[in-house]
């Protein structure tokens, strides 16, 4: 079984947005910077006002791994992990599961996009090439 | 600029894979080697310390806390102390000589207790966090519901964008391991001690590409106890004391595992180069190093972060031959992780400790009087450089 995230005051959004079909991602509504994690208090500035925007869903990989281990009783593999760079969020990076593709495929540079698996109340984000 | 601190005794049970032996006894009986490599008795210990205390974040990390052990071995201490978000494994080590250096303690017992390889199951394995929870909370949030759950995933992302940046390849890494095992093979403590060829290493199956088996280390039952002293208490004591030259512990990036805007780079490039800040020694005065292995491709990060040669350039500083037998700068000389057991960085230590002794048997480096010992991967990472006068 997939262990899921607890959503707190910091993450439901970003873990929730795939309910409307968008990723959300925290960004500070004083100086702009883009937040990931997500936190209530804005790294640069300090600010509270931290608040989600939806960004384009897209990013490019920066780096990638195939896991060919089987590290939970019925893990398929091998799978596809990545490194991707957001657009629309600048110094934001995404752990992200790679999906309908062949894992050994994937590649430094390659343009992803985002969609998303609903387990329970959580809107899971998973990324497959965007051509 | 040396602490006032110096590390007097190391002592290390006789670890092992599936040993089912309690951590309490593996404890004792590194406890017991410890007291007698630095010619100190029981009562002669006033303070303790470990990296993290008890945690069962995964099974087997850390059965022992200050507390229970305390408990068993009968210590009254005047100081105590486990740290969870140090720098690095080290942190214990690390706190521990400023906890002397300033008076709280004259010598003091840190320790690392590890039973991973007897409490994995098929279902909660070794050095997988959060498995067996509801729901996972912290960075390990972002990365484990993705199914990237292990360090391999993690350690597989850096070894791959150095690999694309630097043209590194799996051959080198070989070097690493194999080089490892060949140090092993001289070493009785060490859980793997058979050959092992590049061709066994290019054979053995992939786990998180591109790291195989053999860039893994190997989880396992055991303990390591390191003795901190104050500089003035540690001239009593059955060896020469190793100062300690220096420490850094810096860390400029977000604690997590894929945010680091240079993941061809690691926390210990951080916490390095604030050690060389610390001492008027150059890496070139370095006889004998102990970098972290828990993943191969540690090494060379470690190499570099440390300014044994530059960024990019560790694979060849590695095909040159200058890390494993009779290099100029052998690393891990015990085995290491990779090929002598996961002691989460304590092990390497001890390793150097005795080769800054000459204890070092077969494996001896000849004349060794500074030793480096950088500790963790990715975010987490302590640097210390030894010296025995
Ligand atoms: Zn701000």
């Amino acid at each position: 079984m997939r262990p899921l995230p607890e959503l707190t005051a910091e993450n439901t959004a970003f873990w929730t947005g795939g309910a409307e079909g968008t990723l959300m991602i925290a960004f500070c509504s004083d100086c702009a910077h883009a937040i990931h994690p997500p936190q209530l208090v804005c790294p640069t500035c300090w600010s509270e006002g931290v608040e989600f925007r939806s960004v384009p869903g897209t990013g490019t990989v920066y780096t990638y791994t195939v896991n060919h281990q089987s590290w939970m009783p019925d893990m398929p593999v091998p799978f596809a992990l990545a490194v991707v760079e957001l657009d629309g969020a600048p110094g934001v990076r995404v752990t992200a599961e790679v999906v309908n593709a062949d894992p050994e495929s994937v590649a430094i540079g390659q343009k992803m996009k985002v969609g998303f698996l609903n387990i329970d109340d959580v809107w899971f984000p998973q990324w497959e090439p965007a051509q | 600029m040396t602490l006032a601190a110096a590390i007097t005794g190391v002592g290390m049970s006789d670890i092992g894979r599936k040993t089912n032996r309690p951590a309490m006894l593996h404890l004792a009986e590194a406890a017991r080697r410890a007291l007698d490599c630095a010619g100190l008795s029981r009562d002669d210990i006033d303070g303790i310390s470990t990296y993290p205390g008890k945690a069962d974040n995964s099974p087997g990390m850390s059965p022992l806390g200050t507390g229970e052990v305390r408990g068993a071995l009968g210590l009254k201490t005047r100081w105590h102390s486990a740290v969870p978000d140090g720098p690095s494994q080290m942190a214990p080590i690390q706190v521990a000589a400023m906890a002397v250096a300033t008076g709280q303690a004259r010598h003091i017992l840190c320790f690392r207790a590890l039973t991973e390889s007897s409490s994995q199951t098929a279902t909660r394995r070794a050095s997988i966090p959060g498995a067996g929870r509801a729901r996972l909370g912290g960075w390990y949030s972002y990365l484990v519901p993705a199914h990237a759950m292990s360090a391999s995933n993690w350690a597989g992302w850096m070894a791959q964008r150095y690999f694309h940046e630097f043209g590194m390849t799996r051959e080198h890494l070989g070097l690493v391991a194999t080089g490892q095992r060949a140090f092993a093979q001289q070493n009785p403590s060490a859980v793997m001690r058979t050959p092992l060829t590049m061709e066994e290493y290019l054979g053995a199956r992939m786990i998180s590409s591109p790291l195989g088996l053999f860039d893994c280390d190997v989880p396992i039952d055991g303990a390591c106890v390191v003795i901190v002293s104050a500089a003035d208490a540690a001239k009593d004591c059955a060896r020469s004391p190793l100062s300690i030259e220096a420490m850094g512990a810096a860390l400029g990036s977000q604690e997590t595992w894929d945010q680091r805007s240079d993941l061809t780079t690691m926390g210990a490039h951080d916490s390095a180069a604030d050690m060389w800040k610390r001492t008027d020694l150059k890496p070139a005065d370095v006889d004998v190093l102990g970098l972290y292995d828990g993943f191969s491709i540690f090494v060379p990060l470690w190499l570099e972060a440390m300014g044994f040669c530059g960024h990019g350039e560790a694979k060849d500083f590695i095909a040159e031959g200058n890390i494993g037998p009779g290099g100029r700068f052998p690393v891990n000389t015990g085995g290491g992780q990779l090929s002598g057991g996961r002691l989460h960085g304590f092990g390497l230590l001890h390793e150097v400790c005795t080769q800054l002794w000459g204890q070092a048997g077969a494996r001896q480096v000849d004349g060794a009087s500074v030793g480096a010992c950088g500790m963790g991967g990715g975010f987490i990472a302590g640097s210390m450089l030894l010296r025995r006068d």
